[in-house]
């Protein structure tokens, strides 16, 4: 198979591009989601939401390659065998980059690491979420905004699990840039429009490097399940992914905010607590 | 030939010549999960593989 704008062997058949063109297409696409969703301005400062993996690796190396200022934040849950490995390669990754790294994790934020709150064998990634949601936001107040390493995969996958279980509320967190709402730091997707094949092309390309690594409780989990079936579907019917973001923002709209402050730290939320503070509680209640 | 298959972390020894794509539906591999390097470069999935080929089945979703 050879690219389609030059004789060379393509390296992916969807773009069907070689590996210069390929890179061309990637950087590209990128800028054109910055400009269009105006994701950045140009004096802002950046925090990645970092986990070591291929994502937010490749976000952090394309941000600093573009001359964003932008520095990186991860959350340790406390996932052995799996976060401690990803965060090796992070902290390795962030000093030969010269990316200023901050870690912040369960252990010492909330006495308890994921490990031990939730027992081996349940779904872990509800509370796993929730709580580095609320860590991210607590630690990125000085910055402007933060990225994620969000992809159209990632993306699709969202928009249908809230079909599936039906909330709505939800929908106000996806798309290539959250609305600016009191107490919440911005957050914003550069690789939105990106499938994850074409981010680990990109990748390797570059020659990133970034090894593989599984979090055990992601098998349990629900997104797993429509990961698969989805795709299953995009194998069959090709562009499935991308017609469910595109329909997605089309009807996308922001009410059902959460408009209350919680009484514990002061996060928005629907209730009068906010979820991450009720997870504390349990987590205290139980040593 | 040899196949590493990065997801479970194994090499498997088959003896296969055909096409990548062949080669992923023989071993029940999603070709969206996963890109091929042959000889470490990338490859598409009409390219035609060998024994003599080194294989390698990346996978390409995130881990958490
Ligand atoms: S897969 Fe679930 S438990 Fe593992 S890091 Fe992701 S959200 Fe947390
Ligand atoms: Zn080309
Ligand atoms: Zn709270």
């Amino acid at each position: 198979m050879r690219c389609k704008e030059c004789p060379e062997p393509a390296i992916i058949e969807n773009p069907q591009l070689c590996q210069a063109h390929f890179t061309d297409y990637f950087e590209s696409k990128v800028k054109k989601s910055i400009d269009e969703f105006g994701l950045i301005e140009r004096n802002e400062k950046i925090c990645v939401a970092a986990s070591g993996g291929k994502d937010s690796v490749t976000l952090l190396y394309i941000l600093k390659k573009f001359g964003y200022d932008v520095e990186a934040i991860a959350i340790d849950e406390g996932i052995h065998g799996y976060r401690d490995r990803t965060l090796r390669f992070l902290k390795k990754f962030c000093s030969e980059n010269k990316i200023r790294l901050r870690i912040y994790s369960y252990e010492k934020e909330f006495g308890k690491s994921l490990d031990k709150t939730v027992k081996k064998g349940e779904p872990a990634c509800n509370t796993c979420g929730t709580l580095r949601r609320h860590l991210l936001n607590k630690h990125s107040e000085k910055y402007d905004k933060v990225a994620t390493g969000h992809n159209l995969d990632d993306e699709s996958q969202a928009v249908l699990m809230n079909l599936l279980k039906a909330q709505k509320k939800l929908f106000s967190r996806q798309g290539p840039k959250t609305r600016k709402i009191k107490g919440f730091t911005q957050k914003i997707k550069p690789f939105y429009f990106l499938k994850e094949k074409e981010i680990m092309v990109y990748a390797f390309i570059k020659g990133l490097n970034v090894p593989f690594s599984e979090c055990p409780f992601a098998r349990l989990s629900y997104r797993s399940k429509v990961r698969d079936a989805l795709n299953k579907y995009e194998l069959i019917y090709p562009g499935t992914k991308e017609n469910i973001l595109n329909k997605y923002l089309s009807i996308r709209s922001f009410d059902n905010q959460e408009t209350n402050s919680c009484t514990k730290c002061g996060s928005p939320c629907s209730g009068l607590e906010c979820k991450a503070c009720r997870i504390q509680q349990r987590i205290a209640s139980e040593t | 030939m040899e196949v590493f298959i990065e997801k479970t972390g194994e090499t498997k020894n088959v003896s296969f010549s055909g096409t990548a794509k062949a080669l992923l539906e023989s071993l029940r591999v999603n070709s969206e999960e996963v890109i091929i390097t042959r000889n470490n470069k990338i490859i598409t999935l009409d390219q035609q593989v060998k024994d003599s080929d080194s294989i390698k089945v990346l996978s390409v979703i995130s881990g958490g």
